[in-house]
């Protein structure tokens, strides 16, 4: 089922195409819907026809982190799949009855919104009530991410029959380990909107246990955020150093560090509850600990990028102490658009150790600053080395070419992007230190003092807001150019090769029961008791309040 | 690879030899370190001023 | 497996630095008691007024000690429940004395709210069912904004009051 060493198959590139298509058609609605959002909330706009803030805000969110994400990163895992272990007929099948799973539950839960009878936010906590259709259309969204997930173990378990003793390709390995994550982590959203949200929409039972169905959400919240973050870096170990002229720096660090990602990034989901009541505040520390081990893997990544720049750079005789930094091709936008997000991930990152700060938390808690933190690390980070990823795997998908017009349209793309993100997440980050609020529409609060500084930061806000719109325009252009209009031919499917000077990796990073073993046996541990804690001295339950969202 | 290893053998213990000369990558990444301290700090003492 | 003198120097100063941050937090939590707001107690969010602290008389702002005090709040959609004043009417402002110690409690009748009072360390989660409590010292008199940050309906934004610390 390979294929030659550039193309891809046809019929997967139909399949991962289908994909593309979901993810940015997305893109466009979300970003309009953020772009309408920024211009609300300064006091510029008032949006017609009824329309409400909350339900747009909702559009948002569902659409860009829960539609985009998971159809971009499935789609691309499943190009990644095809090019390393390959796909069987069979195997494509599933593929495309997962695909129209997840498409067929966006369309009803898009819809339910729509009408506005869903507008609970992407994070649609009880006991505000939606529709039962949005639970339903959510829970298809996973389901069908579910025969993703196990299309992909199969082709590798297929792959490894056929190649006994050799270890996996890193690519595929990194795949199934990010589709592990996900089943493991999707087990708690699909616990409480099968068992609790979706009987109780229906008016089957008549109240919710509040508390164990926000526990179980950020049981399933945080190793979300990695399940975005891990392609980017499947990008950024595999992919990147062949764009560069380069070589995996190590191939077994690349490994180690998704391993400890799978582990870690599960047992902290305290760490968005720090502020609740009903947690005892040890084990919330408790996940706090675990959650700082997660960013062990962040800081291996950060020395292993570095560290192939610095190689290639002076592999390819450039010296001095920066003077490597030249020999990086910043004009080719297949690596100048991650490199934007890596950078991206600095701030990112360390506003998200400060987030996860234990007591620290209550200096940031639901303001702004924490939008202006996920816009850095999904909008900017993850979603420009997506682009990144596009401007070859579009061509790759469609028989064409990168033409240089295209790649200096990315270019520019990228830099309008980083621009626009600098204003909005800058003025959000600013805003939230102040105290100001997220998830709020426009509001002087009664004409307080501390309202009237907002206002400054939501203009801000809103410029970078409708720079970040252009660029969406833009991206959306090249998306179409290179699937339409650019010449056709034959683009590299870059795939890295590990350096000769990298040690050989060795055999127990591929124990799966192992990794497997460790990540439940952290999970009971961090959960367990708080758990049955929370389920003991449970209060009465809550009726569902759907009259407070309509508008 | 041979190059950086060759500028590598003046400073260093013979069986490091091997291993790639990254300095820049040393000092960006305790760059990088530096500056989640400084921001960390700069939140702990919001934190404890307020 | 073998990593780069570098990295590993790296390595030990980043997760050094992990260290010291859980260091300096697990001090202040468990040892001088600044653990984030994490109260236990459960209530019948459908009877809260059953509930001693929730009562009518109770709400709002009362002295229970020399520069000590004790705020009893209902949230619902969309409004913070701060009592009446001798003429019967809604308390929209809560006047602290700067320097005393403030007990917050909060509870909600309906859904999830915010309660964040801007610039200060007084942000926790009400949730039905539970008791939200929080205990704080106002270290600088000005007039703060009581908002609700955790989103629960269409008129999440307008739900808000006024704290003022003043010097006595």
């Amino acid at each position: 089922m390979i294929t030659n060493k550039t193309g891809m198959n046809k019929h997967d590139s139909s399949l991962v195409m289908a994909h593309m298509w979901v993810a940015f058609i997305s893109l466009f609605i979300g970003g309009l819907m953020g772009l309408l959002q920024t211009l609300v909330r300064s006091g510029t706009l008032t949006l017609p026809f009824g329309i409400g803030y909350y339900q747009i805000l909702t559009v948002h969110g569902v659409i860009l982190a829960l539609v985009l994400t998971t159809f971009f990163i499935i789609g691309f895992q499943f190009a990644l799949m095809s090019k390393t272990v390959g796909m069987t007929d069979k195997q494509r099948d599933s593929a495309w009855f997962g695909f129209w799973i997840m498409l067929f539950g966006t369309v009803t839960t898009a819809v339910t919104i729509l009408l506005g009878k869903a507008s609970v936010l992407y994070t649609f906590y009880a006991p505000l009530k939606a529709y039962p259709t949005f639970y339903i259309g959510l829970a298809l969204v996973v389901v069908g991410s579910w025969i993703g997930c196990f299309t992909n173990f199969r082709q590798l378990y297929v792959w490894k029959k056929k190649n006994k003793g050799e270890k996996s390709p890193l690519l595929a390995f990194m795949v199934v380990i990010n589709m592990l994550l996900w089943f493991i982590a999707t087990l708690g959203v699909a616990a409480t909107v099968l068992i609790q949200f979706i009987p109780w929409s229906l008016g089957m039972v008549d109240t919710i246990n509040v508390l164990v169905s926000r526990t179980l959400f950020w049981y399933f919240g945080h190793p979300l955020v990695y399940f975005w973050l891990l392609p980017a870096y499947m990008a950024w170990y595999a992919i990147i150093p062949k764009i560069i002229g380069g070589k995996i720096f190590s191939d077994s660090l690349a490994r180690l560090s998704f391993v400890l990602f799978l582990m870690f990034s599960i047992p902290v989901g305290f760490h968005h509850q720090l502020t609740e009541p009903g947690i005892d505040a040890t084990w919330k520390f408790i996940q706090v600990v675990l959650t700082f081990m997660v960013i062990i893997p962040s800081l291996l990544t950060a020395f292993s990028m570095f560290a192939t720049f610095e190689i290639t750079g002076r592999s390819k005789g450039y010296t001095g102490l920066f003077g490597w930094l030249k020999g990086l091709p910043w004009k080719d936008v297949r690596f100048f658009a991650p490199m934007v997000g890596m950078l991206a991930f600095i701030p990112a990152g360390t506003g998200g150790i400060i987030n996860a700060s234990n007591q620290m938390n209550q200096v940031v808690h639901n303001t702004i600053w924490v939008t202006g933190h996920f816009h850095l690390t999904v909008g900017t980070t993850v979603i420009l080395t997506f682009f990144g990823i596009s401007y070859w795997l579009i061509p790759v998908l469609t028989g064409r070419r990168l033409t240089k017009k295209i790649n200096t349209l990315g270019m520019i793309q990228t830099v309008v992007w980083a621009f626009g993100m600098l204003i909005m997440s800058g003025s959000m980050h600013i805003a939230g230190l102040l105290g100001a609020p997220r998830r709020s529409s426009y509001s002087t609060y009664g004409g307080s003092e501390q309202a009237t500084e907002w206002i400054g930061y939501q203009l801000a806000q809103a410029i970078g807001g409708s720079i970040l719109f252009i660029g969406i325009i833009l991206m959306v252009y090249i998306f179409l150019y290179m699937i339409y209009a650019a010449p056709k031919g034959e683009e590299e499917f870059p795939i890295s090769e590990v350096s000769e000077n990298a040690e050989p990796t060795p055999k127990f990073l591929e124990n799966w029961k192992l990794w497997i073993g460790i990540t439940v046996a952290l999970i009971l541990f961090a959960y367990t008791i708080p758990f049955i804690d929370i389920i003991q001295h449970s209060p009465p339950g809550s009726p569902g309040f759907d009259m407070l969202i309509r508008h | 690879m041979s190059k950086s290893s060759l500028q590598m053998k003046k400073k260093q213990a013979p069986k490091e030899e091997e291993q790639p000369e990254l300095k820049g990558t040393f000092i960006a990444v305790m760059g990088l370190g530096l500056f989640i301290l400084i921001s960390w700090f700069i939140v702990y003492f919001i934190f404890v001023a307020r | 497996m073998h990593l780069h003198k570098y990295e590993k120097i790296w390595l030990i100063f980043g997760i050094g630095s992990l260290i010291l941050f859980l260091v300096v937090l697990g001090v202040g939590a468990f040892y001088k008691g600044t653990h984030p707001p994490s109260h236990l107690a459960t209530i019948d969010p459908q009877n809260v007024q059953a509930h001693e602290s929730f009562m009518d008389e109770n709400l709002g702002l009362r002295q229970v000690g020399e520069d000590q005090y004790l705020v009893s709040v209902i949230a619902s959609a969309f409004n913070y429940n701060l009592g009446t004043d001798e003429d019967g009417k809604a308390i929209r402002t809560v006047r602290i004395p700067v320097d005393s110690t403030v007990v917050f409690q909060v509870t909600t009748t309906d859904v999830i709210h915010g309660f964040q009072l801007a610039g200060t360390n007084v942000n926790m989660m009400v949730e039905p069912g539970y008791i939200s409590s929080l205990e704080t010292t106002f270290k600088k008199p000005g007039t703060y904004t009581l908002l609700c940050n955790e989103y629960c309906g269409t008129g999440h934004h307008i739900m808000a009051a006024t704290v003022e610390v003043y010097q006595p």
